[in-house]
């Protein structure tokens, strides 16, 4: 079974991954993506975690599924997929929280490891996402060699499949990586765990150049981004600059009041960093790099 | 629909029922029993150009890691038809790990259990003390010939941690050995032979701080220093191209054996008996035999307190299909796809997923697994030792275990081979515990009370 096999179905949330970036490039921005693992520290903070993103600026909330063994993760977000794990988070919790997101009028896809997708099982995982109004779904540790069981789920419940590449995938893997990705293709901006880090890579905007001549899609980079600047930095080549581990530090910090606060206040900088880049680059819609960067 | 990118690794003639040719340039042994390099050069049970064995194996893992398994298949690929690698791998085995490793017949066992005569591969007199060296001298030359300057490794009882810091030392190679925290508490005589060789120990203290934690923690800096390091798996798990490289380096202990029990009783065996945590020594005793449809496979596994009780570390026996360490597999899980902590006394089983030839091997039916508890192993033990003056590793008692039950099974005229994989060298803490040897004034009574009469009770009921 495979995507193509399954013909045209019908997309059931329609492409809205696809009409944020025509917004955002339109808006002559990148679009600022906020990711948290679900359920940290608690169910009922994380739920007003996505919310504070979502009202302070962030386009799009990546929700994390909390694994045993998130081999890609750095120690913040391993130590907060175990304290939310520790206090109780089931996979069934997620559909429900991405709900409550869809409801306020928030853009959700969610982050996961591939094993719980297969033991929800591929297609009611995709399906139970969709009924829940999530738009895609982020996978590390698949790569489009392995997923013609996932892509055919994703197809026929209008779940965008998400692929990452990284800064050592050769050219020929870029491009078929692209082929199967739908709403936009994460660049791992360094070879290496999530993690906030100082200096934004040096790999993450040729990486980005590398890509835009192998596809239309639009380009998220992640992996260590926690200040504006560096967004900003970020913005000028990209289309989505996603940001984890430095809010994750945060969510689970002093009582829900004060993460909420601290959530808003870095969404709000990073928010302005994704438009200053806007202001000195004056990027036009889907050009190419060579303008961008 | 997706292609796949991994080109087939080649393919050559059977090395089993080629009579022993070595490709390399050492030719046959005047005893004529195969070398290492025999094992390596292709098998008709290699897996796919996917890596895949039936519907287990494949790469499941992060993009960021693909060019670094492709380098690696691309590697081995040469690598293993090529005679200045594989005479190089006989010469270390010869003259460094000390193979071929013997052939003994149980003699005292046998009449002990009074079934099928026994007979014991003996893994445990190599080099560091256990199979694990097989595979590691394999790979850290694969190592120096793809230009690298740095191994990593995981380790759970400690042994393939020593036997990497050992051929790293060999190959004056850098060494950093990932380990659960709690595995170094338990098995901190091997994180001083592993200091003492000269590698680093990180104790890992991320999930539940034992194997495969320590396993992801090497991914990790696998994944940042992929460079110049090279990630030296210790079973035959992970994702393609390991289970074959590993299970090729391993190949070399059924190769011999065959050999030796045919010269020895001159027939083949009704069973091969071997514990499985990875399932590396099982593969390695297994392959030989795949291809002789009257000898029975048996894999056992670690059952801690028992099954029933969910404190095992029994894939097969006991657990479900899912994705692990890059691998397609058995393993073990809860309803929502999370790992499982796997529970067993004996460390180097304690591992809640299994390689996937292992897997592929169940659901065909080639290879039966079984799981025998702690309590069961540790009676092997002390049976061992009493009668053949042998004591294994806690692993491989559990191949004992097993193999005494099979042996009472088929009666008298039957024939088991045991895959000896350890010694019980760095076990002895644990035995002193569990046994009570660390009173001398009731070491005697106790140990006599547990073989002779709890153990006793137990075979004779078996
Ligand atoms: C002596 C011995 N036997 C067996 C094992 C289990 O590994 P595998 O199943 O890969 O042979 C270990 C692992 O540490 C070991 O030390």
């Amino acid at each position: 079974m495979t995507a193509t096999d399954t013909g045209a179905t019908a997309r059931g949330t329609g492409d809205r991954l696809a009409e944020l970036f025509t917004a955002t490039r339109g808006a002559g921005r990148a679009a600022l993506v906020g990711y948290l693992p679900a359920g940290y520290p608690t169910a009922e903070r994380s739920a007003r975690a996505y919310a504070a993103l979502l009202d302070s600026g962030c386009d799009l909330v990546e929700v994390g599924v909390p694994y045993s063994d998130p081999v890609i993760d750095g120690p913040v977000i391993q130590a907060a997929s175990d304290t939310a794990r520790g206090n109780g988070f089931r996979l069934s919790d997620l559909f429900g929280l991405v709900e409550g997101i869809a409801a306020r009028g928030g853009r959700a896809v969610v982050m996961t490891y591939i094993n719980p997708v297969l033991s929800y099982g591929m297609d009611r995982f995709a399906r139970d996402l969709a009924a829940a109004g999530g738009l895609g779904v982020i996978t590390p540790d698949l790569i489009v060699d392995e997923a013609d069981e996932w892509l055919a789920a994703a197809d026929r419940h209008g779940i965008d499949p998400i692929f990452l590449v990284a800064p050592a995938s050769s050219a020929e893997r870029i491009a078929r990586t692209a082929q199967h990705t739908r709403g936009f293709l994460y660049a791992a901006s360094t070879m290496g765990v999530t993690g906030a880090r100082d200096q934004v890579s040096s790999a993450a905007p040729e990486l980005v150049t590398r890509c835009r001549a192998l596809t239309d899609l639009p380009i998220g980079v992640g992996l260590g981004v926690r200040t504006g600047a560096q967004a900003a930095e970020i913005a000028r080549f990209a289309d989505a600059v996603i940001v984890g581990s430095a809010f994750t530090s945060m969510a689970g910090a002093g009582d829900a009041a004060e993460a909420d606060a601290a959530l808003a206040g870095l969404a709000a900088e990073l928010a302005d960093g994704v438009r200053i880049a806007a202001a000195a680059a004056a990027p036009s819609a889907g050009s190419a790099v060579g303008d961008r960067s | 629909m997706v292609s796949p990118v991994v080109a087939p690794l080649a393919v050559g003639p059977d090395p089993d029922r080629a009579g022993g040719r070595s490709p390399s340039w050492l030719g046959p042994r005047p005893d004529g029993l195969p070398r290492p390099s025999a094992a390596v050069t292709g098998t008709a049970h290699d897996p796919d150009a996917r890596g895949y064995y039936g519907s287990f194996g494949g790469r499941w893992l992060p993009e960021a890691l693909v060019v670094a398994v492709d380098e690696v298949a691309d590697a081995y690929a040469k690598a293993r038809l090529d005679p200045v690698f594989l005479t190089e791998l006989d010469r270390l085995a010869e003259t460094y790990a000390g193979r071929p490793s013997p052939l003994t017949d149980a003699e005292r066992l046998t009449a002990q259990v009074g079934g099928a005569r026994i007979v014991l591969k003996r893994e445990d007199l190599n080099h560091t003390g256990s199979h694990k060296i097989n595979n590691v001298l394999g790979q850290a030359l694969l190592t120096r010939r793809m230009g690298k300057t740095r191994v990593i490794a995981e380790t759970g009882a400690g042994q393939h941690g020593v036997a990497t810091a050992t051929a790293a030392a060999l190959l004056g190679l850098d060494c950093t050995i990932y380990m659960g925290r709690v595995d170094t508490e338990r098995q901190a005589l091997n994180v001083a032979r592993m200091r003492l060789l000269g590698a680093e120990v990180v104790a890992v203290d991320s999930g539940s701080a034992t194997l495969k934690d320590a396993i992801n923690e090497a991914f990790r800096d696998w994944v940042t220093n992929v460079d110049h390091t090279y990630y030296l798996f210790g079973t035959v798990g992970g994702p393609h191209p390991f289970p074959l490289i590993v299970r090729d380096f391993q190949r070399i202990i059924g190769l011999e054996a065959r050999a030796q029990t045919l010269a020895l009783t001159g027939r083949l065996p009704d069973a091969v008996a071997a514990c499985v945590g990875g399932g590396s020594n099982a593969i390695g005793i297994f392959h030989a035999f795949l291809d002789d449809p009257g000898v029975r496979l048996l894999g056992l596994e670690a059952g801690g307190d028992g099954i029933e009780t969910g404190r095992h570390a029994s894939t097969i026996t006991g657990g479900t299909v899912g994705v692990l360490h890059g691998a397609r597999s058995f393993l073990l899980q809860d309803e929502d796809g999370q790992i499982r902590e796997s529970h067993s006394i004996s460390a180097g089983l304690d591992y809640p997923g299994v390689g996937p030839e292992h897997a592929h091997l169940a659901e065909v039916g080639r290879a039966e697994f079984r799981s025998v508890t702690d309590r069961e192993a540790m009676d092997a033990m002390a049976l061992l030792a009493r009668t053949e003056g042998i004591i294994p590793a806690i692993e491989s008692a559990h191949a004992v275990a097993g193999a005494v039950d099979l042996a009472r099974e088929l009666g008298p005229d039957g024939l088991v081979l045991v895959n000896v994989s350890g010694r019980g060298d760095k076990d002895m803490e644990t035995a002193m515990r569990w046994f009570g040897l660390g009173d001398p004034s009731t070491a005697e009574a106790q140990v006599a009370d547990r073989t002779s009469t709890e153990g006793g009770v137990a075979v004779d009921g078996r």
